[in-house]
């Protein structure tokens, strides 16, 4: 490296100097030369990484590729798949309408996720941000339903929403009216569902935007201040932009987490009533798994990985370039 | 004036949050009939025995004792392999690492209900169905991409002096490994294992798929198994779930900071 030119330059920056030596180019020289794999290097390798590699190929990457195999055969599981059917399975899928409504209800979560969930848990990140009194208990409050297991979470609000012992049955019983069973209503059951999804996940979402407005200079929002900006235009101009990143990242989390939630259907309506309440995953689950149709449930399978693939790229490509 | 609004905000809702929670817990001790007719009032009778009897039941204590083996088995595992593998991306230069590495890195893309079929299938003709290995192996194999990628990241910001120094005196890599990353690396190794132990203690796809037998399931199949088997006496299924989500609860606020900290860094930094 240049040290002469370093040893010629003043002593203060000098230090500076050599750090950022260090940082920028000392990596790119020293690899080239250090790191030629020695016979330890090997030994190490040879030792370290196959039981990573192993599992994840066995369990990961194989169950992917025969899934996309197995769509298309019609096979019960048993023996080997024989019966080469093409791509009937995801015609099959395709016109099943309670596929096409767990499609929309998929569709649905994420857009309630996007319009009530986040506004809700960064308002409430905002709100206890500031010096509010009791703002690690609010925080431990609001985060405490996301530990909980979704089965766990689901059963409670099975219970929660109950004609007889449930919430509907105070105001049923109020007015003296017949118990209403909000579970067993075609047009109330989901929205029971994106009701356990709000109360189970908004603080995950509350602790993004904390973590978030930590990086928020509170130097700049005095200034902002001084020079007169009304709160909603510090919010609007400054907070809002630093926040960007965490928000796109919460939006990514909503989606993904929508796409494969299956854990809550299941205690709470089974589905039902009418196959009006299922998402892609409890779809597989009740239409595929239970019923040992592998070859229909994997086609399902691989609809549900081309459309998480094609979030993943084309949301990570659009939004997250930068972050 | 306005922060008084925004805090009675904050209580009603806290309040709307913790409403379903306690009101489960504080049902369990009602009698049946009492849960029918006055479902949101103190019980009039505490009915201890409700909870008592589970509490002595052989089978509360085997769901969690099962939940609790998966799960240290998931995140032991979990970290000697994710660790091997990333510090050999995190310091060796090798043909193919870097395809070999986003090979891996796939698995960030899709959950495992995707592959579900499939991979019970494999798991079936590995010859692991109903069994521990059959919920745990592929636990691990799909937290793999999560926990290398930490793990890479914060190996890799260790100081390159300390590696270079080990290896002047003749320290090899299995003893750099063990003796000065590892003890090093205490913060982004606790991070990995909170997030798999929650992933596995919560986990209910994969046991459903894989055991079928009562002795081996989890707390979270134990679960709906006793829901199915007393579904006409909600205040047992109650107290069920209350003795059963009691553990994390008290683990969470002993913990909290680290948890916190843990599933949320983890979900940033990846």
């Amino acid at each position: 490296m240049d040290r002469v030119a370093l040893a010629s330059a003043p002593a203060v920056e000098r230090v500076g100097a050599s750090s950022d030596a260090n940082y920028a180019h000392a990596p790119a020289v020293y690899v080239q030369t250090r790191r030629r794999m020695s016979i330890n290097g090997w030994t190490t390798l040879i030792v370290f990484l196959p039981p990573a590699l192993l599992l994840f190929t066995v369990f990961v990457a194989l169950p992917m590729v025969e899934a996309g195999w197995y769509s298309f055969f019609n096979w019960n599981g048993f023996g080997r798949p024989e019966k080469f059917i093409g791509l009937k399975n995801y015609v099959y899928v395709s016109g099943n309408p309670a596929f096409t409504r767990a499609l929309i209800n998929n569709g649905l979560i994420i857009v309630a996720s996007l319009l009530v969930q986040l506004p809700l848990a960064l308002g409430v990140a905002l709100l206890i941000a500031g010096r509010m009194t009791g703002a690690v208990w609010f925080r431990m409050i609001f985060f405490l339903p996301y530990i909980l297991a979704d089965v766990a979470a689901g059963l409670i609000w099975r219970f929660m929403l109950d004609g007889q012992i449930g919430l509907p049955a105070i105001v049923t019983s109020l007015f003296g009216l017949q118990p209403f069973y909000l579970l067993g209503s075609t047009d109330w059951a989901f929205t029971a569902v994106l009701i356990v999804i709000l109360w189970k996940y908004f603080g995950f979402h509350m602790m993004l935007y904390i973590a978030g407005l930590q990086g928020v200079e509170r130097e700049m929002l005095e200034a902002a201040e001084m020079d007169g900006a009304k709160p909603f235009q510090r919010f609007w101009h400054i907070t809002l932009p630093l926040l960007g990143p965490m928000i796109r990242l919460s939006v990514f989390f909503s989606v993904v987490g929508a796409l494969q939630l299956f854990d809550i259907i299941v205690p709470l309506t089974g589905g039902g009533p009418f196959d009006t309440t299922h998402t892609m995953v409890s779809f597989l689950y009740y239409f595929g798994i239970t019923r040992m149709r592998v070859g229909f449930g994997s086609a399902v399978g691989v609809v549900l990985f081309i459309i998480c693939v094609t979030f993943a790229f084309g949301y990570r490509r659009l939004f997250m370039r930068d972050d | 004036m306005p922060a008084i609004v925004a805090f009675a905000a904050l209580v009603v809702l806290a309040v709307a949050v913790l409403l379903p929670i306690g009101l489960t817990s504080l049902n369990g001790f009602k009698a049946l009939g009492e849960l029918q007719t006055h479902p949101f009032a103190l019980p009039r009778v505490w009915m201890w025995s409700n909870y008592w009897d589970i509490l002595m039941s052989l089978r509360y204590w085997q769901v969690l004792g099962n939940s609790l083996l998966i799960a240290a088995l998931t995140v032991f595992l979990t970290l000697a392999v994710s660790s091997m593998a990333a510090f050999t991306f995190a310091h060796l230069r090798f043909f193919g690492h870097r395809f070999l590495l986003s090979y891996m890195m796939l698995g960030l893309l899709f959950p495992v209900a995707t592959a579900i079929l499939p991979l019970f299938i494999k798991i079936r003709d590995l010859g692991l169905l109903d069994s521990y290995w059959g919920v745990v192996l592929p636990q691990v194999a799909f937290s793999l991409a999560m926990s290398i990628l930490l793990l890479r990241v914060a190996f890799k910001q260790l100081p390159v002096e300390l590696l270079d120094a080990a290896m002047m005196d003749g320290c090899g890599y299995f003893r750099y490994f063990f003796f000065i990353t590892l003890p090093l690396s205490g913060p982004v190794l606790s991070t990995v294992a909170i997030i798999s132990f929650v992933g596995s203690w919560n986990s209910y796809l994969l046991p459903l798929v894989v055991l079928n037998s009562e002795s081996r399931y989890p707390w979270t199949l134990g679960l709906m198994a006793y829901q199915g088997q007393y579904t006409t006496s909600w205040q047992l299924v109650l107290a069920f779930i209350t003795l059963t989500i009691l553990p994390a609860i008290l683990i969470f606020l002993l913990a909290q900071r680290y948890i916190v900290a843990g599933l949320t860094a983890g979900a940033v930094k990846a």
